[in-house]
């Protein structure tokens, strides 16, 4: 229990983050309400530093923070999960992330508010405040994509993806005073309620086929037993309800509406959020049906004890997923990113291009999904290219949308500042808005894959593995759409250096919170940076691809200790385990 | 000092850029044209003062240490240089201080921009050239097209906008194909049979030469070939993938047209050179006749299509496609004097064609027009300009003595020589030195591509005739007296006649297409050692089709040979060479795998 308990101290961090910051932001005082947000970021400095410090390293097995004893190279808690090291990953990216993200939200809401009261003309009133709910459900989304990331069963895994997306359908609705956001919340939130129900009956599905909730046992069941075509179906519809969050094909309509409606850095946060929730959720159920416990799939503990660099060779060749399930993904890649990318050229509102690029993205990681763990090696690893390319999306994505955010127009008719909207409004930009705008230039090339930015790296694992997965049609369509991308991006990346603005032109200027122009900066700051020190990364990328394996490592007792050992009331215990029908 | 030479080649633009971008606009040329000139005395001085020519087989001048950059990913940050990429970087660097001192009167507005992203462009394309690693060659490869767009969307003429997304999105397409292609090989390159164990992935060129050339069948090379050509074919650009060249060359400014045809073309032809011939040698055979055939359609079309033009840099810009025909076809000779000649061709065409785009943009600057229909007879105004246009033009169209001829009759020959199924019969008594290499084109090959030289005369002489002879005919506005109406609101007037800076600018230029055409003979020299490893792999290819009688039905995959040479990329002592790593005892196994490639 108590093991589980340090598992979960990056969750319980954000947590009490979340509590203080909902009490905070409904203070009279200004400094009070204004250190909800320095509140929210020390929340995720702090998980962030839970979750690095009790990453375990090679060669040492007490967590520096806790000192309990990793079981020599496994996460506490970690004996029950099918990729046991990603959680600790996931958790690192997701505060790393998270604190971009966090940058451009500052004064999203009650920015009239605040102007009123600070002029006199209206008193603080904690019902008309809504800066205290918006940093909680923002720190909350992020508690429930952390604890995706440690998920170990269904209806957890479905109660952590609900709560990652119920307080974004919130953020959107309340991230601005117009009604198009309101507009797009209720959207986001009926199609949400579609997806998630689907995705829960496939969970029905999985848990009548397999007669368990827990994926160890899951995966257990499907390999001893094989998989049936009740789990088949549960799968298909748990891939197709995440498609939702992921924003891939057939579900992704709703994509570019919501993030037109929705402010720019709260359209940051869906690009990367529930992606993110979705991404780890398909790794995990297809680690139950495809790679753990496979056959020829070398011990966790062996691999660990060998090094990150030098796991066992085994047969690398076709995925191990199922047929239908490979073909499912395949076709969904294939159409999601050709969808997204050959739409994206039609638009000219900055943050429909976006939505589009995020749904063309998700179908380049599909790609890595298909692909599979391989060998273990990053070259090889379709896993560690998924989860590296998180990394990578989310920050040159962060980058994109805390531009838009940092600028603004004259005043509309409500009062409020107009956000900036066409391609056409970015003109200029390097000219007027240098910092901005070379942040605009520089994302926008990564997002497109041109090297040598960061998601040129990015994509080049995605290659790899695929090819190695003997993939190469779906590698080609990866490589053909990174081409269709360049249309739009190039719109992207050189309407802002090369373009001279129209001549009366209305001007666009600052939004007047530095911390926006700071987050544009961070991000476009690490595409360069991660790109050249970027090998630290997919070290760590690769240890959490590790999936957990059919044999029981040898007894190498000087390095690794079979995680069965660490926990040895394991196999017997949760989950009802219901007569096999 | 010497392992950093390339290095400081690469870096010294790339500084001098970040001195451009931070002085202020009035040092920017300065800094450009001595950040140029620096770049350009590394290079010299790695050229004739460190580098070997007599063993320019080997890959030189690389660092000690390669950088591990990501070595998960078997990534390296590594350089070197062998005869061929050696010329090539002198080349770039010879050009880099032209192109920068041609545009100080050209370039009038945003002039920090223009300079440093020149010098950008510059590093990079030097960094292709001196790569040693696949992605790192990627990289480079890649990134001219940033500097290259900017160039001829912000500075170029009325078309740019098009034209520079044009040349983006084709060359850009063009190149992922060709990096899934080169990812391929990689992977390859750890599965390949004889592999026992966990082997690092490694984009090394050699390493993965030596293994895809030697173990992939013939089906897993042609797709990996056209999956190259799909990205090298349109950069150079062989004839159905043209159709971006005459439009980004017409609109670019000065300068970029003549980087453009200078280097970035020849990033191409030095990618089929570097890559295609030797990864792929078996595919190469076998499809030599149908790249041999695109090659003419690309030497005559384009001819064909230079004489009804006239617009006279346009008509440049399509004599690049037939001239990049003879090159290409040269290099699918697949012998001495066809990949001699091909190698010599883009050292020659990169000078000629680069001095004649700095010629038309001479008179641009001074006419604002290059119509055939508006200029006439301007060897009676402008004698000093006119006697380079015929000087360059005559280099361009092969005049013996000039360095075009040389390379061009190298190419034709190699073509010509390249048969061995002619070696027999009528053709034998009637030429003896058919048949004396194996090959698979020939002299019909070569007789059609001849007559590609005589077009390439006639609309040269054609265009000479129209613009430097015949009556004097200038554009309205411009009398027939002063001349000095060039002279705008910005900038000083230019004179009617070449200024001292353009005459410098082109002499070296003209000096080594005297040189290179009289005396040849160090460059042919220099280039025995990287062609006959070439030659070698081709013959290598030959052997293989030979064996593999069925292509593409003995997948290499899987099979594991017991005592084959095991050569991992990690464990490839550095400095170990193309020619090392491609005699033909390494090619043909010593031990194991029979029946995979006979000795």
């Amino acid at each position: 229990m108590t093991d589980r308990l340090t598992f979960l101290y990056p969750e319980i961090a954000l947590f009490i983050g979340t509590c203080v910051v909902m009490v905070l932001g409904l203070s009279r005082t200004l400094q009070a309400r204004k250190a909800s947000a320095l509140v929210t970021g020390l929340a995720l400095v702090v998980a962030g530093y839970m979750a690095i410090a009790s990453t375990p390293r090679v060669g040492e097995a007490i967590c520096p923070l806790t000192g309990i004893c990793f079981s020599k190279g496994l996460t506490p808690g970690a004996g029950q999960l099918l990729l046991p090291q990603m959680p600790l990953y996931a958790k690192t990216l997701i505060a790393i992330v998270g604190l971009i993200l966090l940058l451009p939200c500052a004064g999203t809401v009650d920015r009239a508010e605040e102007a009123a009261i600070a002029s006199g003309a209206r008193r603080f009133d904690p019902l008309r405040s809504n800066r205290a709910e918006f940093y909680a459900f923002f720190l909350f989304s992020l508690t429930g994509l952390m604890l995706c990331a440690s998920a170990d069963d269904l209806v957890w895994l479905f109660l952590a993806l609900e709560l990652t997306s119920l307080p974004t359908y919130i953020m959107v609705a309340i991230s601005t005073s117009r009604n198009k956001s309101r507009e797009a919340g209720v959207k986001y939130f009926f199609l949400g309620a579609l997806g998630a129900a689907i995705f829960l009956y496939g969970f029905a599905f999985i848990y009548g086929g397999t007669g368990s909730t827990n994926l160890n046992q899951i995966a257990r069941h499907i390999q001893d037993d094989g998989l049936n075509s009740l789990t088949l179906v549960g799968m298909l519809l748990a891939m197709l309800g995440v498609s939702f969050k992921i924003a891939a094909v057939p579900m992704h309509f709703y994509t570019p509406d919501v993030y037109e409606g929705a402010a720019p850095q709260v359209s940051g946060f869906l690009a990367f959020v529930p992606k993110t929730a979705g991404f780890i959720s398909i790794l995990l159920l297809a680690a139950t049906v495809g790679w753990a416990y496979a056959p020829g799939q070398s011990g966790v503990g062996a691999m660990l004890s060998a090094g990150p660099v030098e796991p066992l060779r085994q047969s690398v060749g076709a995925t191990q997923l199922p047929e239908l399930l490979r073909i499912t993904l395949w076709v969904m890649a294939a159409l999601t990113m050709t969808v997204g990318n050959v739409l994206a050229i039609l638009q000219t509102n900055v943050k429909r291009i976006l939505a589009y690029s995020s749904i063309a993205h998700s179908g380049y990681m599909l790609v890595g999904v298909i692909a599979g763990p391989g060998d273990g090696t990053f070259v090889n690893s379709g896993v560690a290219a998924v989860l590296f390319y998180l990394l990578c999306y989310g920050v040159m994505n962060a980058g994109t949308f805390a531009v838009l955010a940092a600028l603004e127009r004259s005043p509309g008719k409500d009062g409020e500042p107009r956000e900036i909207e066409t391609v056409a409004d970015l003109k200029g930009l390097c000219a007027t808005h240098p910092q901005l705008g070379w942040s605009m230039v520089i994302c926008s090339l990564s997002l497109l894959g041109l090297p040598p930015l960061l998601g040129f790296f990015g994509k080049l694992p995605l290659f790899t593995s695929g090819i190695s997965a003997n993939e190469i049609p779906l590698v080609v369509i990866l490589a053909l759409n990174s081409a269709i991308a360049a249309f739009y991006y190039l719109r992207l990346a050189f309407t802002p250096m090369l373009e001279k603005p129209d001549a009366g032109a209305e001007a666009i200027r600052h939004a007047p919170f530095f911390s926006r122009r700071v987050g544009a900066m961070v991000s476009a700051g690490g595409v360069i940076v991660l790109a050249i020190f970027g090998s630290a990364l997919t070290d760590q990328a690769t240890q959490a691809a590790r999936v957990r394996s059919a044999e029981a490592p040898a007894g190498d007792t000087s390095a690794a200790a079979p995680p069965a050992a660490a926990h040895p009331a394991q196999p017997a215990t949760p989950g009802p385990r219901l007569s096999k029908r | 000092m010497n392992q950093w030479l390339l290095i400081l080649a690469m870096l010294t633009p790339l500084a001098s850029a970040l001195g451009v971008a931070v002085l202020p606009a009035a040092r920017a040329k300065t800094v450009a044209m001595y950040g140029t000139l620096v770049a350009l005395v590394f290079v010299l001085y790695a050229g004739f003062g460190v580098f070997s020519w007599e063993q320019s087989g080997y890959m030189q001048l690389g660092m000690d240490e390669p950088i591990r950059w990501i070595p998960s990913l078997g990534l390296e940050f590594q350089v070197g240089v062998d005869g061929i990429s050696m010329m090539l970087v002198m080349l770039t660097a010879l050009l880099g201080p032209i192109c920068v001192i041609s545009s100080f009167t050209a370039i009038k507005d945003r002039e920090k921009t223009y300079y440093a992203w020149l010098l950008v462009l510059q590093a990079a394309m030097t960094g292709v050239f001196c790569a040693r690693d696949l992605i790192l060659f990627y990289i480079c490869f890649e990134f001219t097209l940033v500097p290259m767009f900017i160039l001829i969307s912000v500075w170029g003429s009325t078309n740019r906008k098009k034209a520079a997304i044009k040349f983006f999105l084709y060359t850009f397409t063009g190149s992922v194909i060709a990096l899934a292609g080169l990812v391929y090989v990689a992977w390859f390159n750890v599965h390949r049979p004889g592999i026992e164990g966990h082997v690092n992935w490694t984009f090394n060129i050699q390493t993965l030469a030596f293994a895809s050339s030697k173990w992939m069948s013939l089906n897993q090379q042609t797709w990996v070939m056209f999956a190259l050509l799909a990205g090298f074919a349109v950069k150079v650009p062989l004839f159905p993938v043209h159709t971006w060249l005459p439009l980004a060359h017409t609109e670019a400014p000065t300068a970029g047209s003549v980087i453009l045809a200078g280097v970035l073309l020849k990033l191409g032809t030095y990618a089929l050179i570097r890559f295609v011939l030797p990864f792929v040698p078996a595919a190469v055979v076998a499809y030599a006749p149908l790249i041999g055939a695109l090659c003419i359609v690309g030497i005559i079309y384009g001819g064909l299509i230079c004489w009804v033009q006239t617009d006279v840099k346009k008509l440049v810009a399509y004599s690049s496609v037939a001239h990049l025909g003879f090159c290409v076809l040269g290099m699918f000779a697949l012998n001495h004097a066809g990949i001699e000649g091909s190698v010599l061709y883009m050292i020659n065409h990169g000078l000629s064609t680069g001095a004649l785009f700095l010629l038309i943009g001479m008179i641009y600057e001074r006419y604002h027009t290059r119509s055939m229909k508006e200029l006439g007879g301007l060897a009676a105004k402008m004698p000093v300009w006119a006697t380079f246009m015929v000087f360059f033009t005559m280099a361009s169209v092969g005049l013996p003595g000039l360095n075009g001829f040389v390379s061009e009759f190298l190419c034709v020959m190699g073509t010509y020589q390249a048969s061995t199924a002619w070696g027999s019969g009528v053709w034998h008594t009637l030429v003896p030195q058919v048949g004396t290499t194996p090959g698979e084109l020939g002299p019909w090959y070569a007789i059609i591509a001849g007559t590609g030289m005589i077009i390439a005369a006639m609309y040269l002489l054609y265009m000479l005739g129209k613009v430097v002879w015949g009556p004097l005919r200038l554009p309205a506005g411009h009398d027939h007296h002063g001349g000095h109406d060039a002279k705008d609101d910005h900038g000083p007037a230019l004179p009617t006649d070449l200024s001292m800076r353009e005459i410098g600018v082109l002499v070296p230029l003209a000096v080594l297409c005297v040189a290179l055409g009289v005396y040849p003979k160090p460059l042919l020299e220099a280039l025995k050692a990287p062609t006959d490893s070439l030659v070698q792999a081709a013959n290598a290819g030959r052997e293989k089709i030979g064996v593999e009688a069925t292509p593409g039905e003995r997948a290499a995959k899987g099979e594991k040979g017991a005592g084959s040479a095991q050569l991992p990329g990690s464990e490839r002592p550095a400095g170990t060479t193309h020619l090392e790593l491609l005699t033909p005892d390494m090619i043909s196994p010593a031990s194991g795998r029979p029946g995979e490639v006979t000795p």
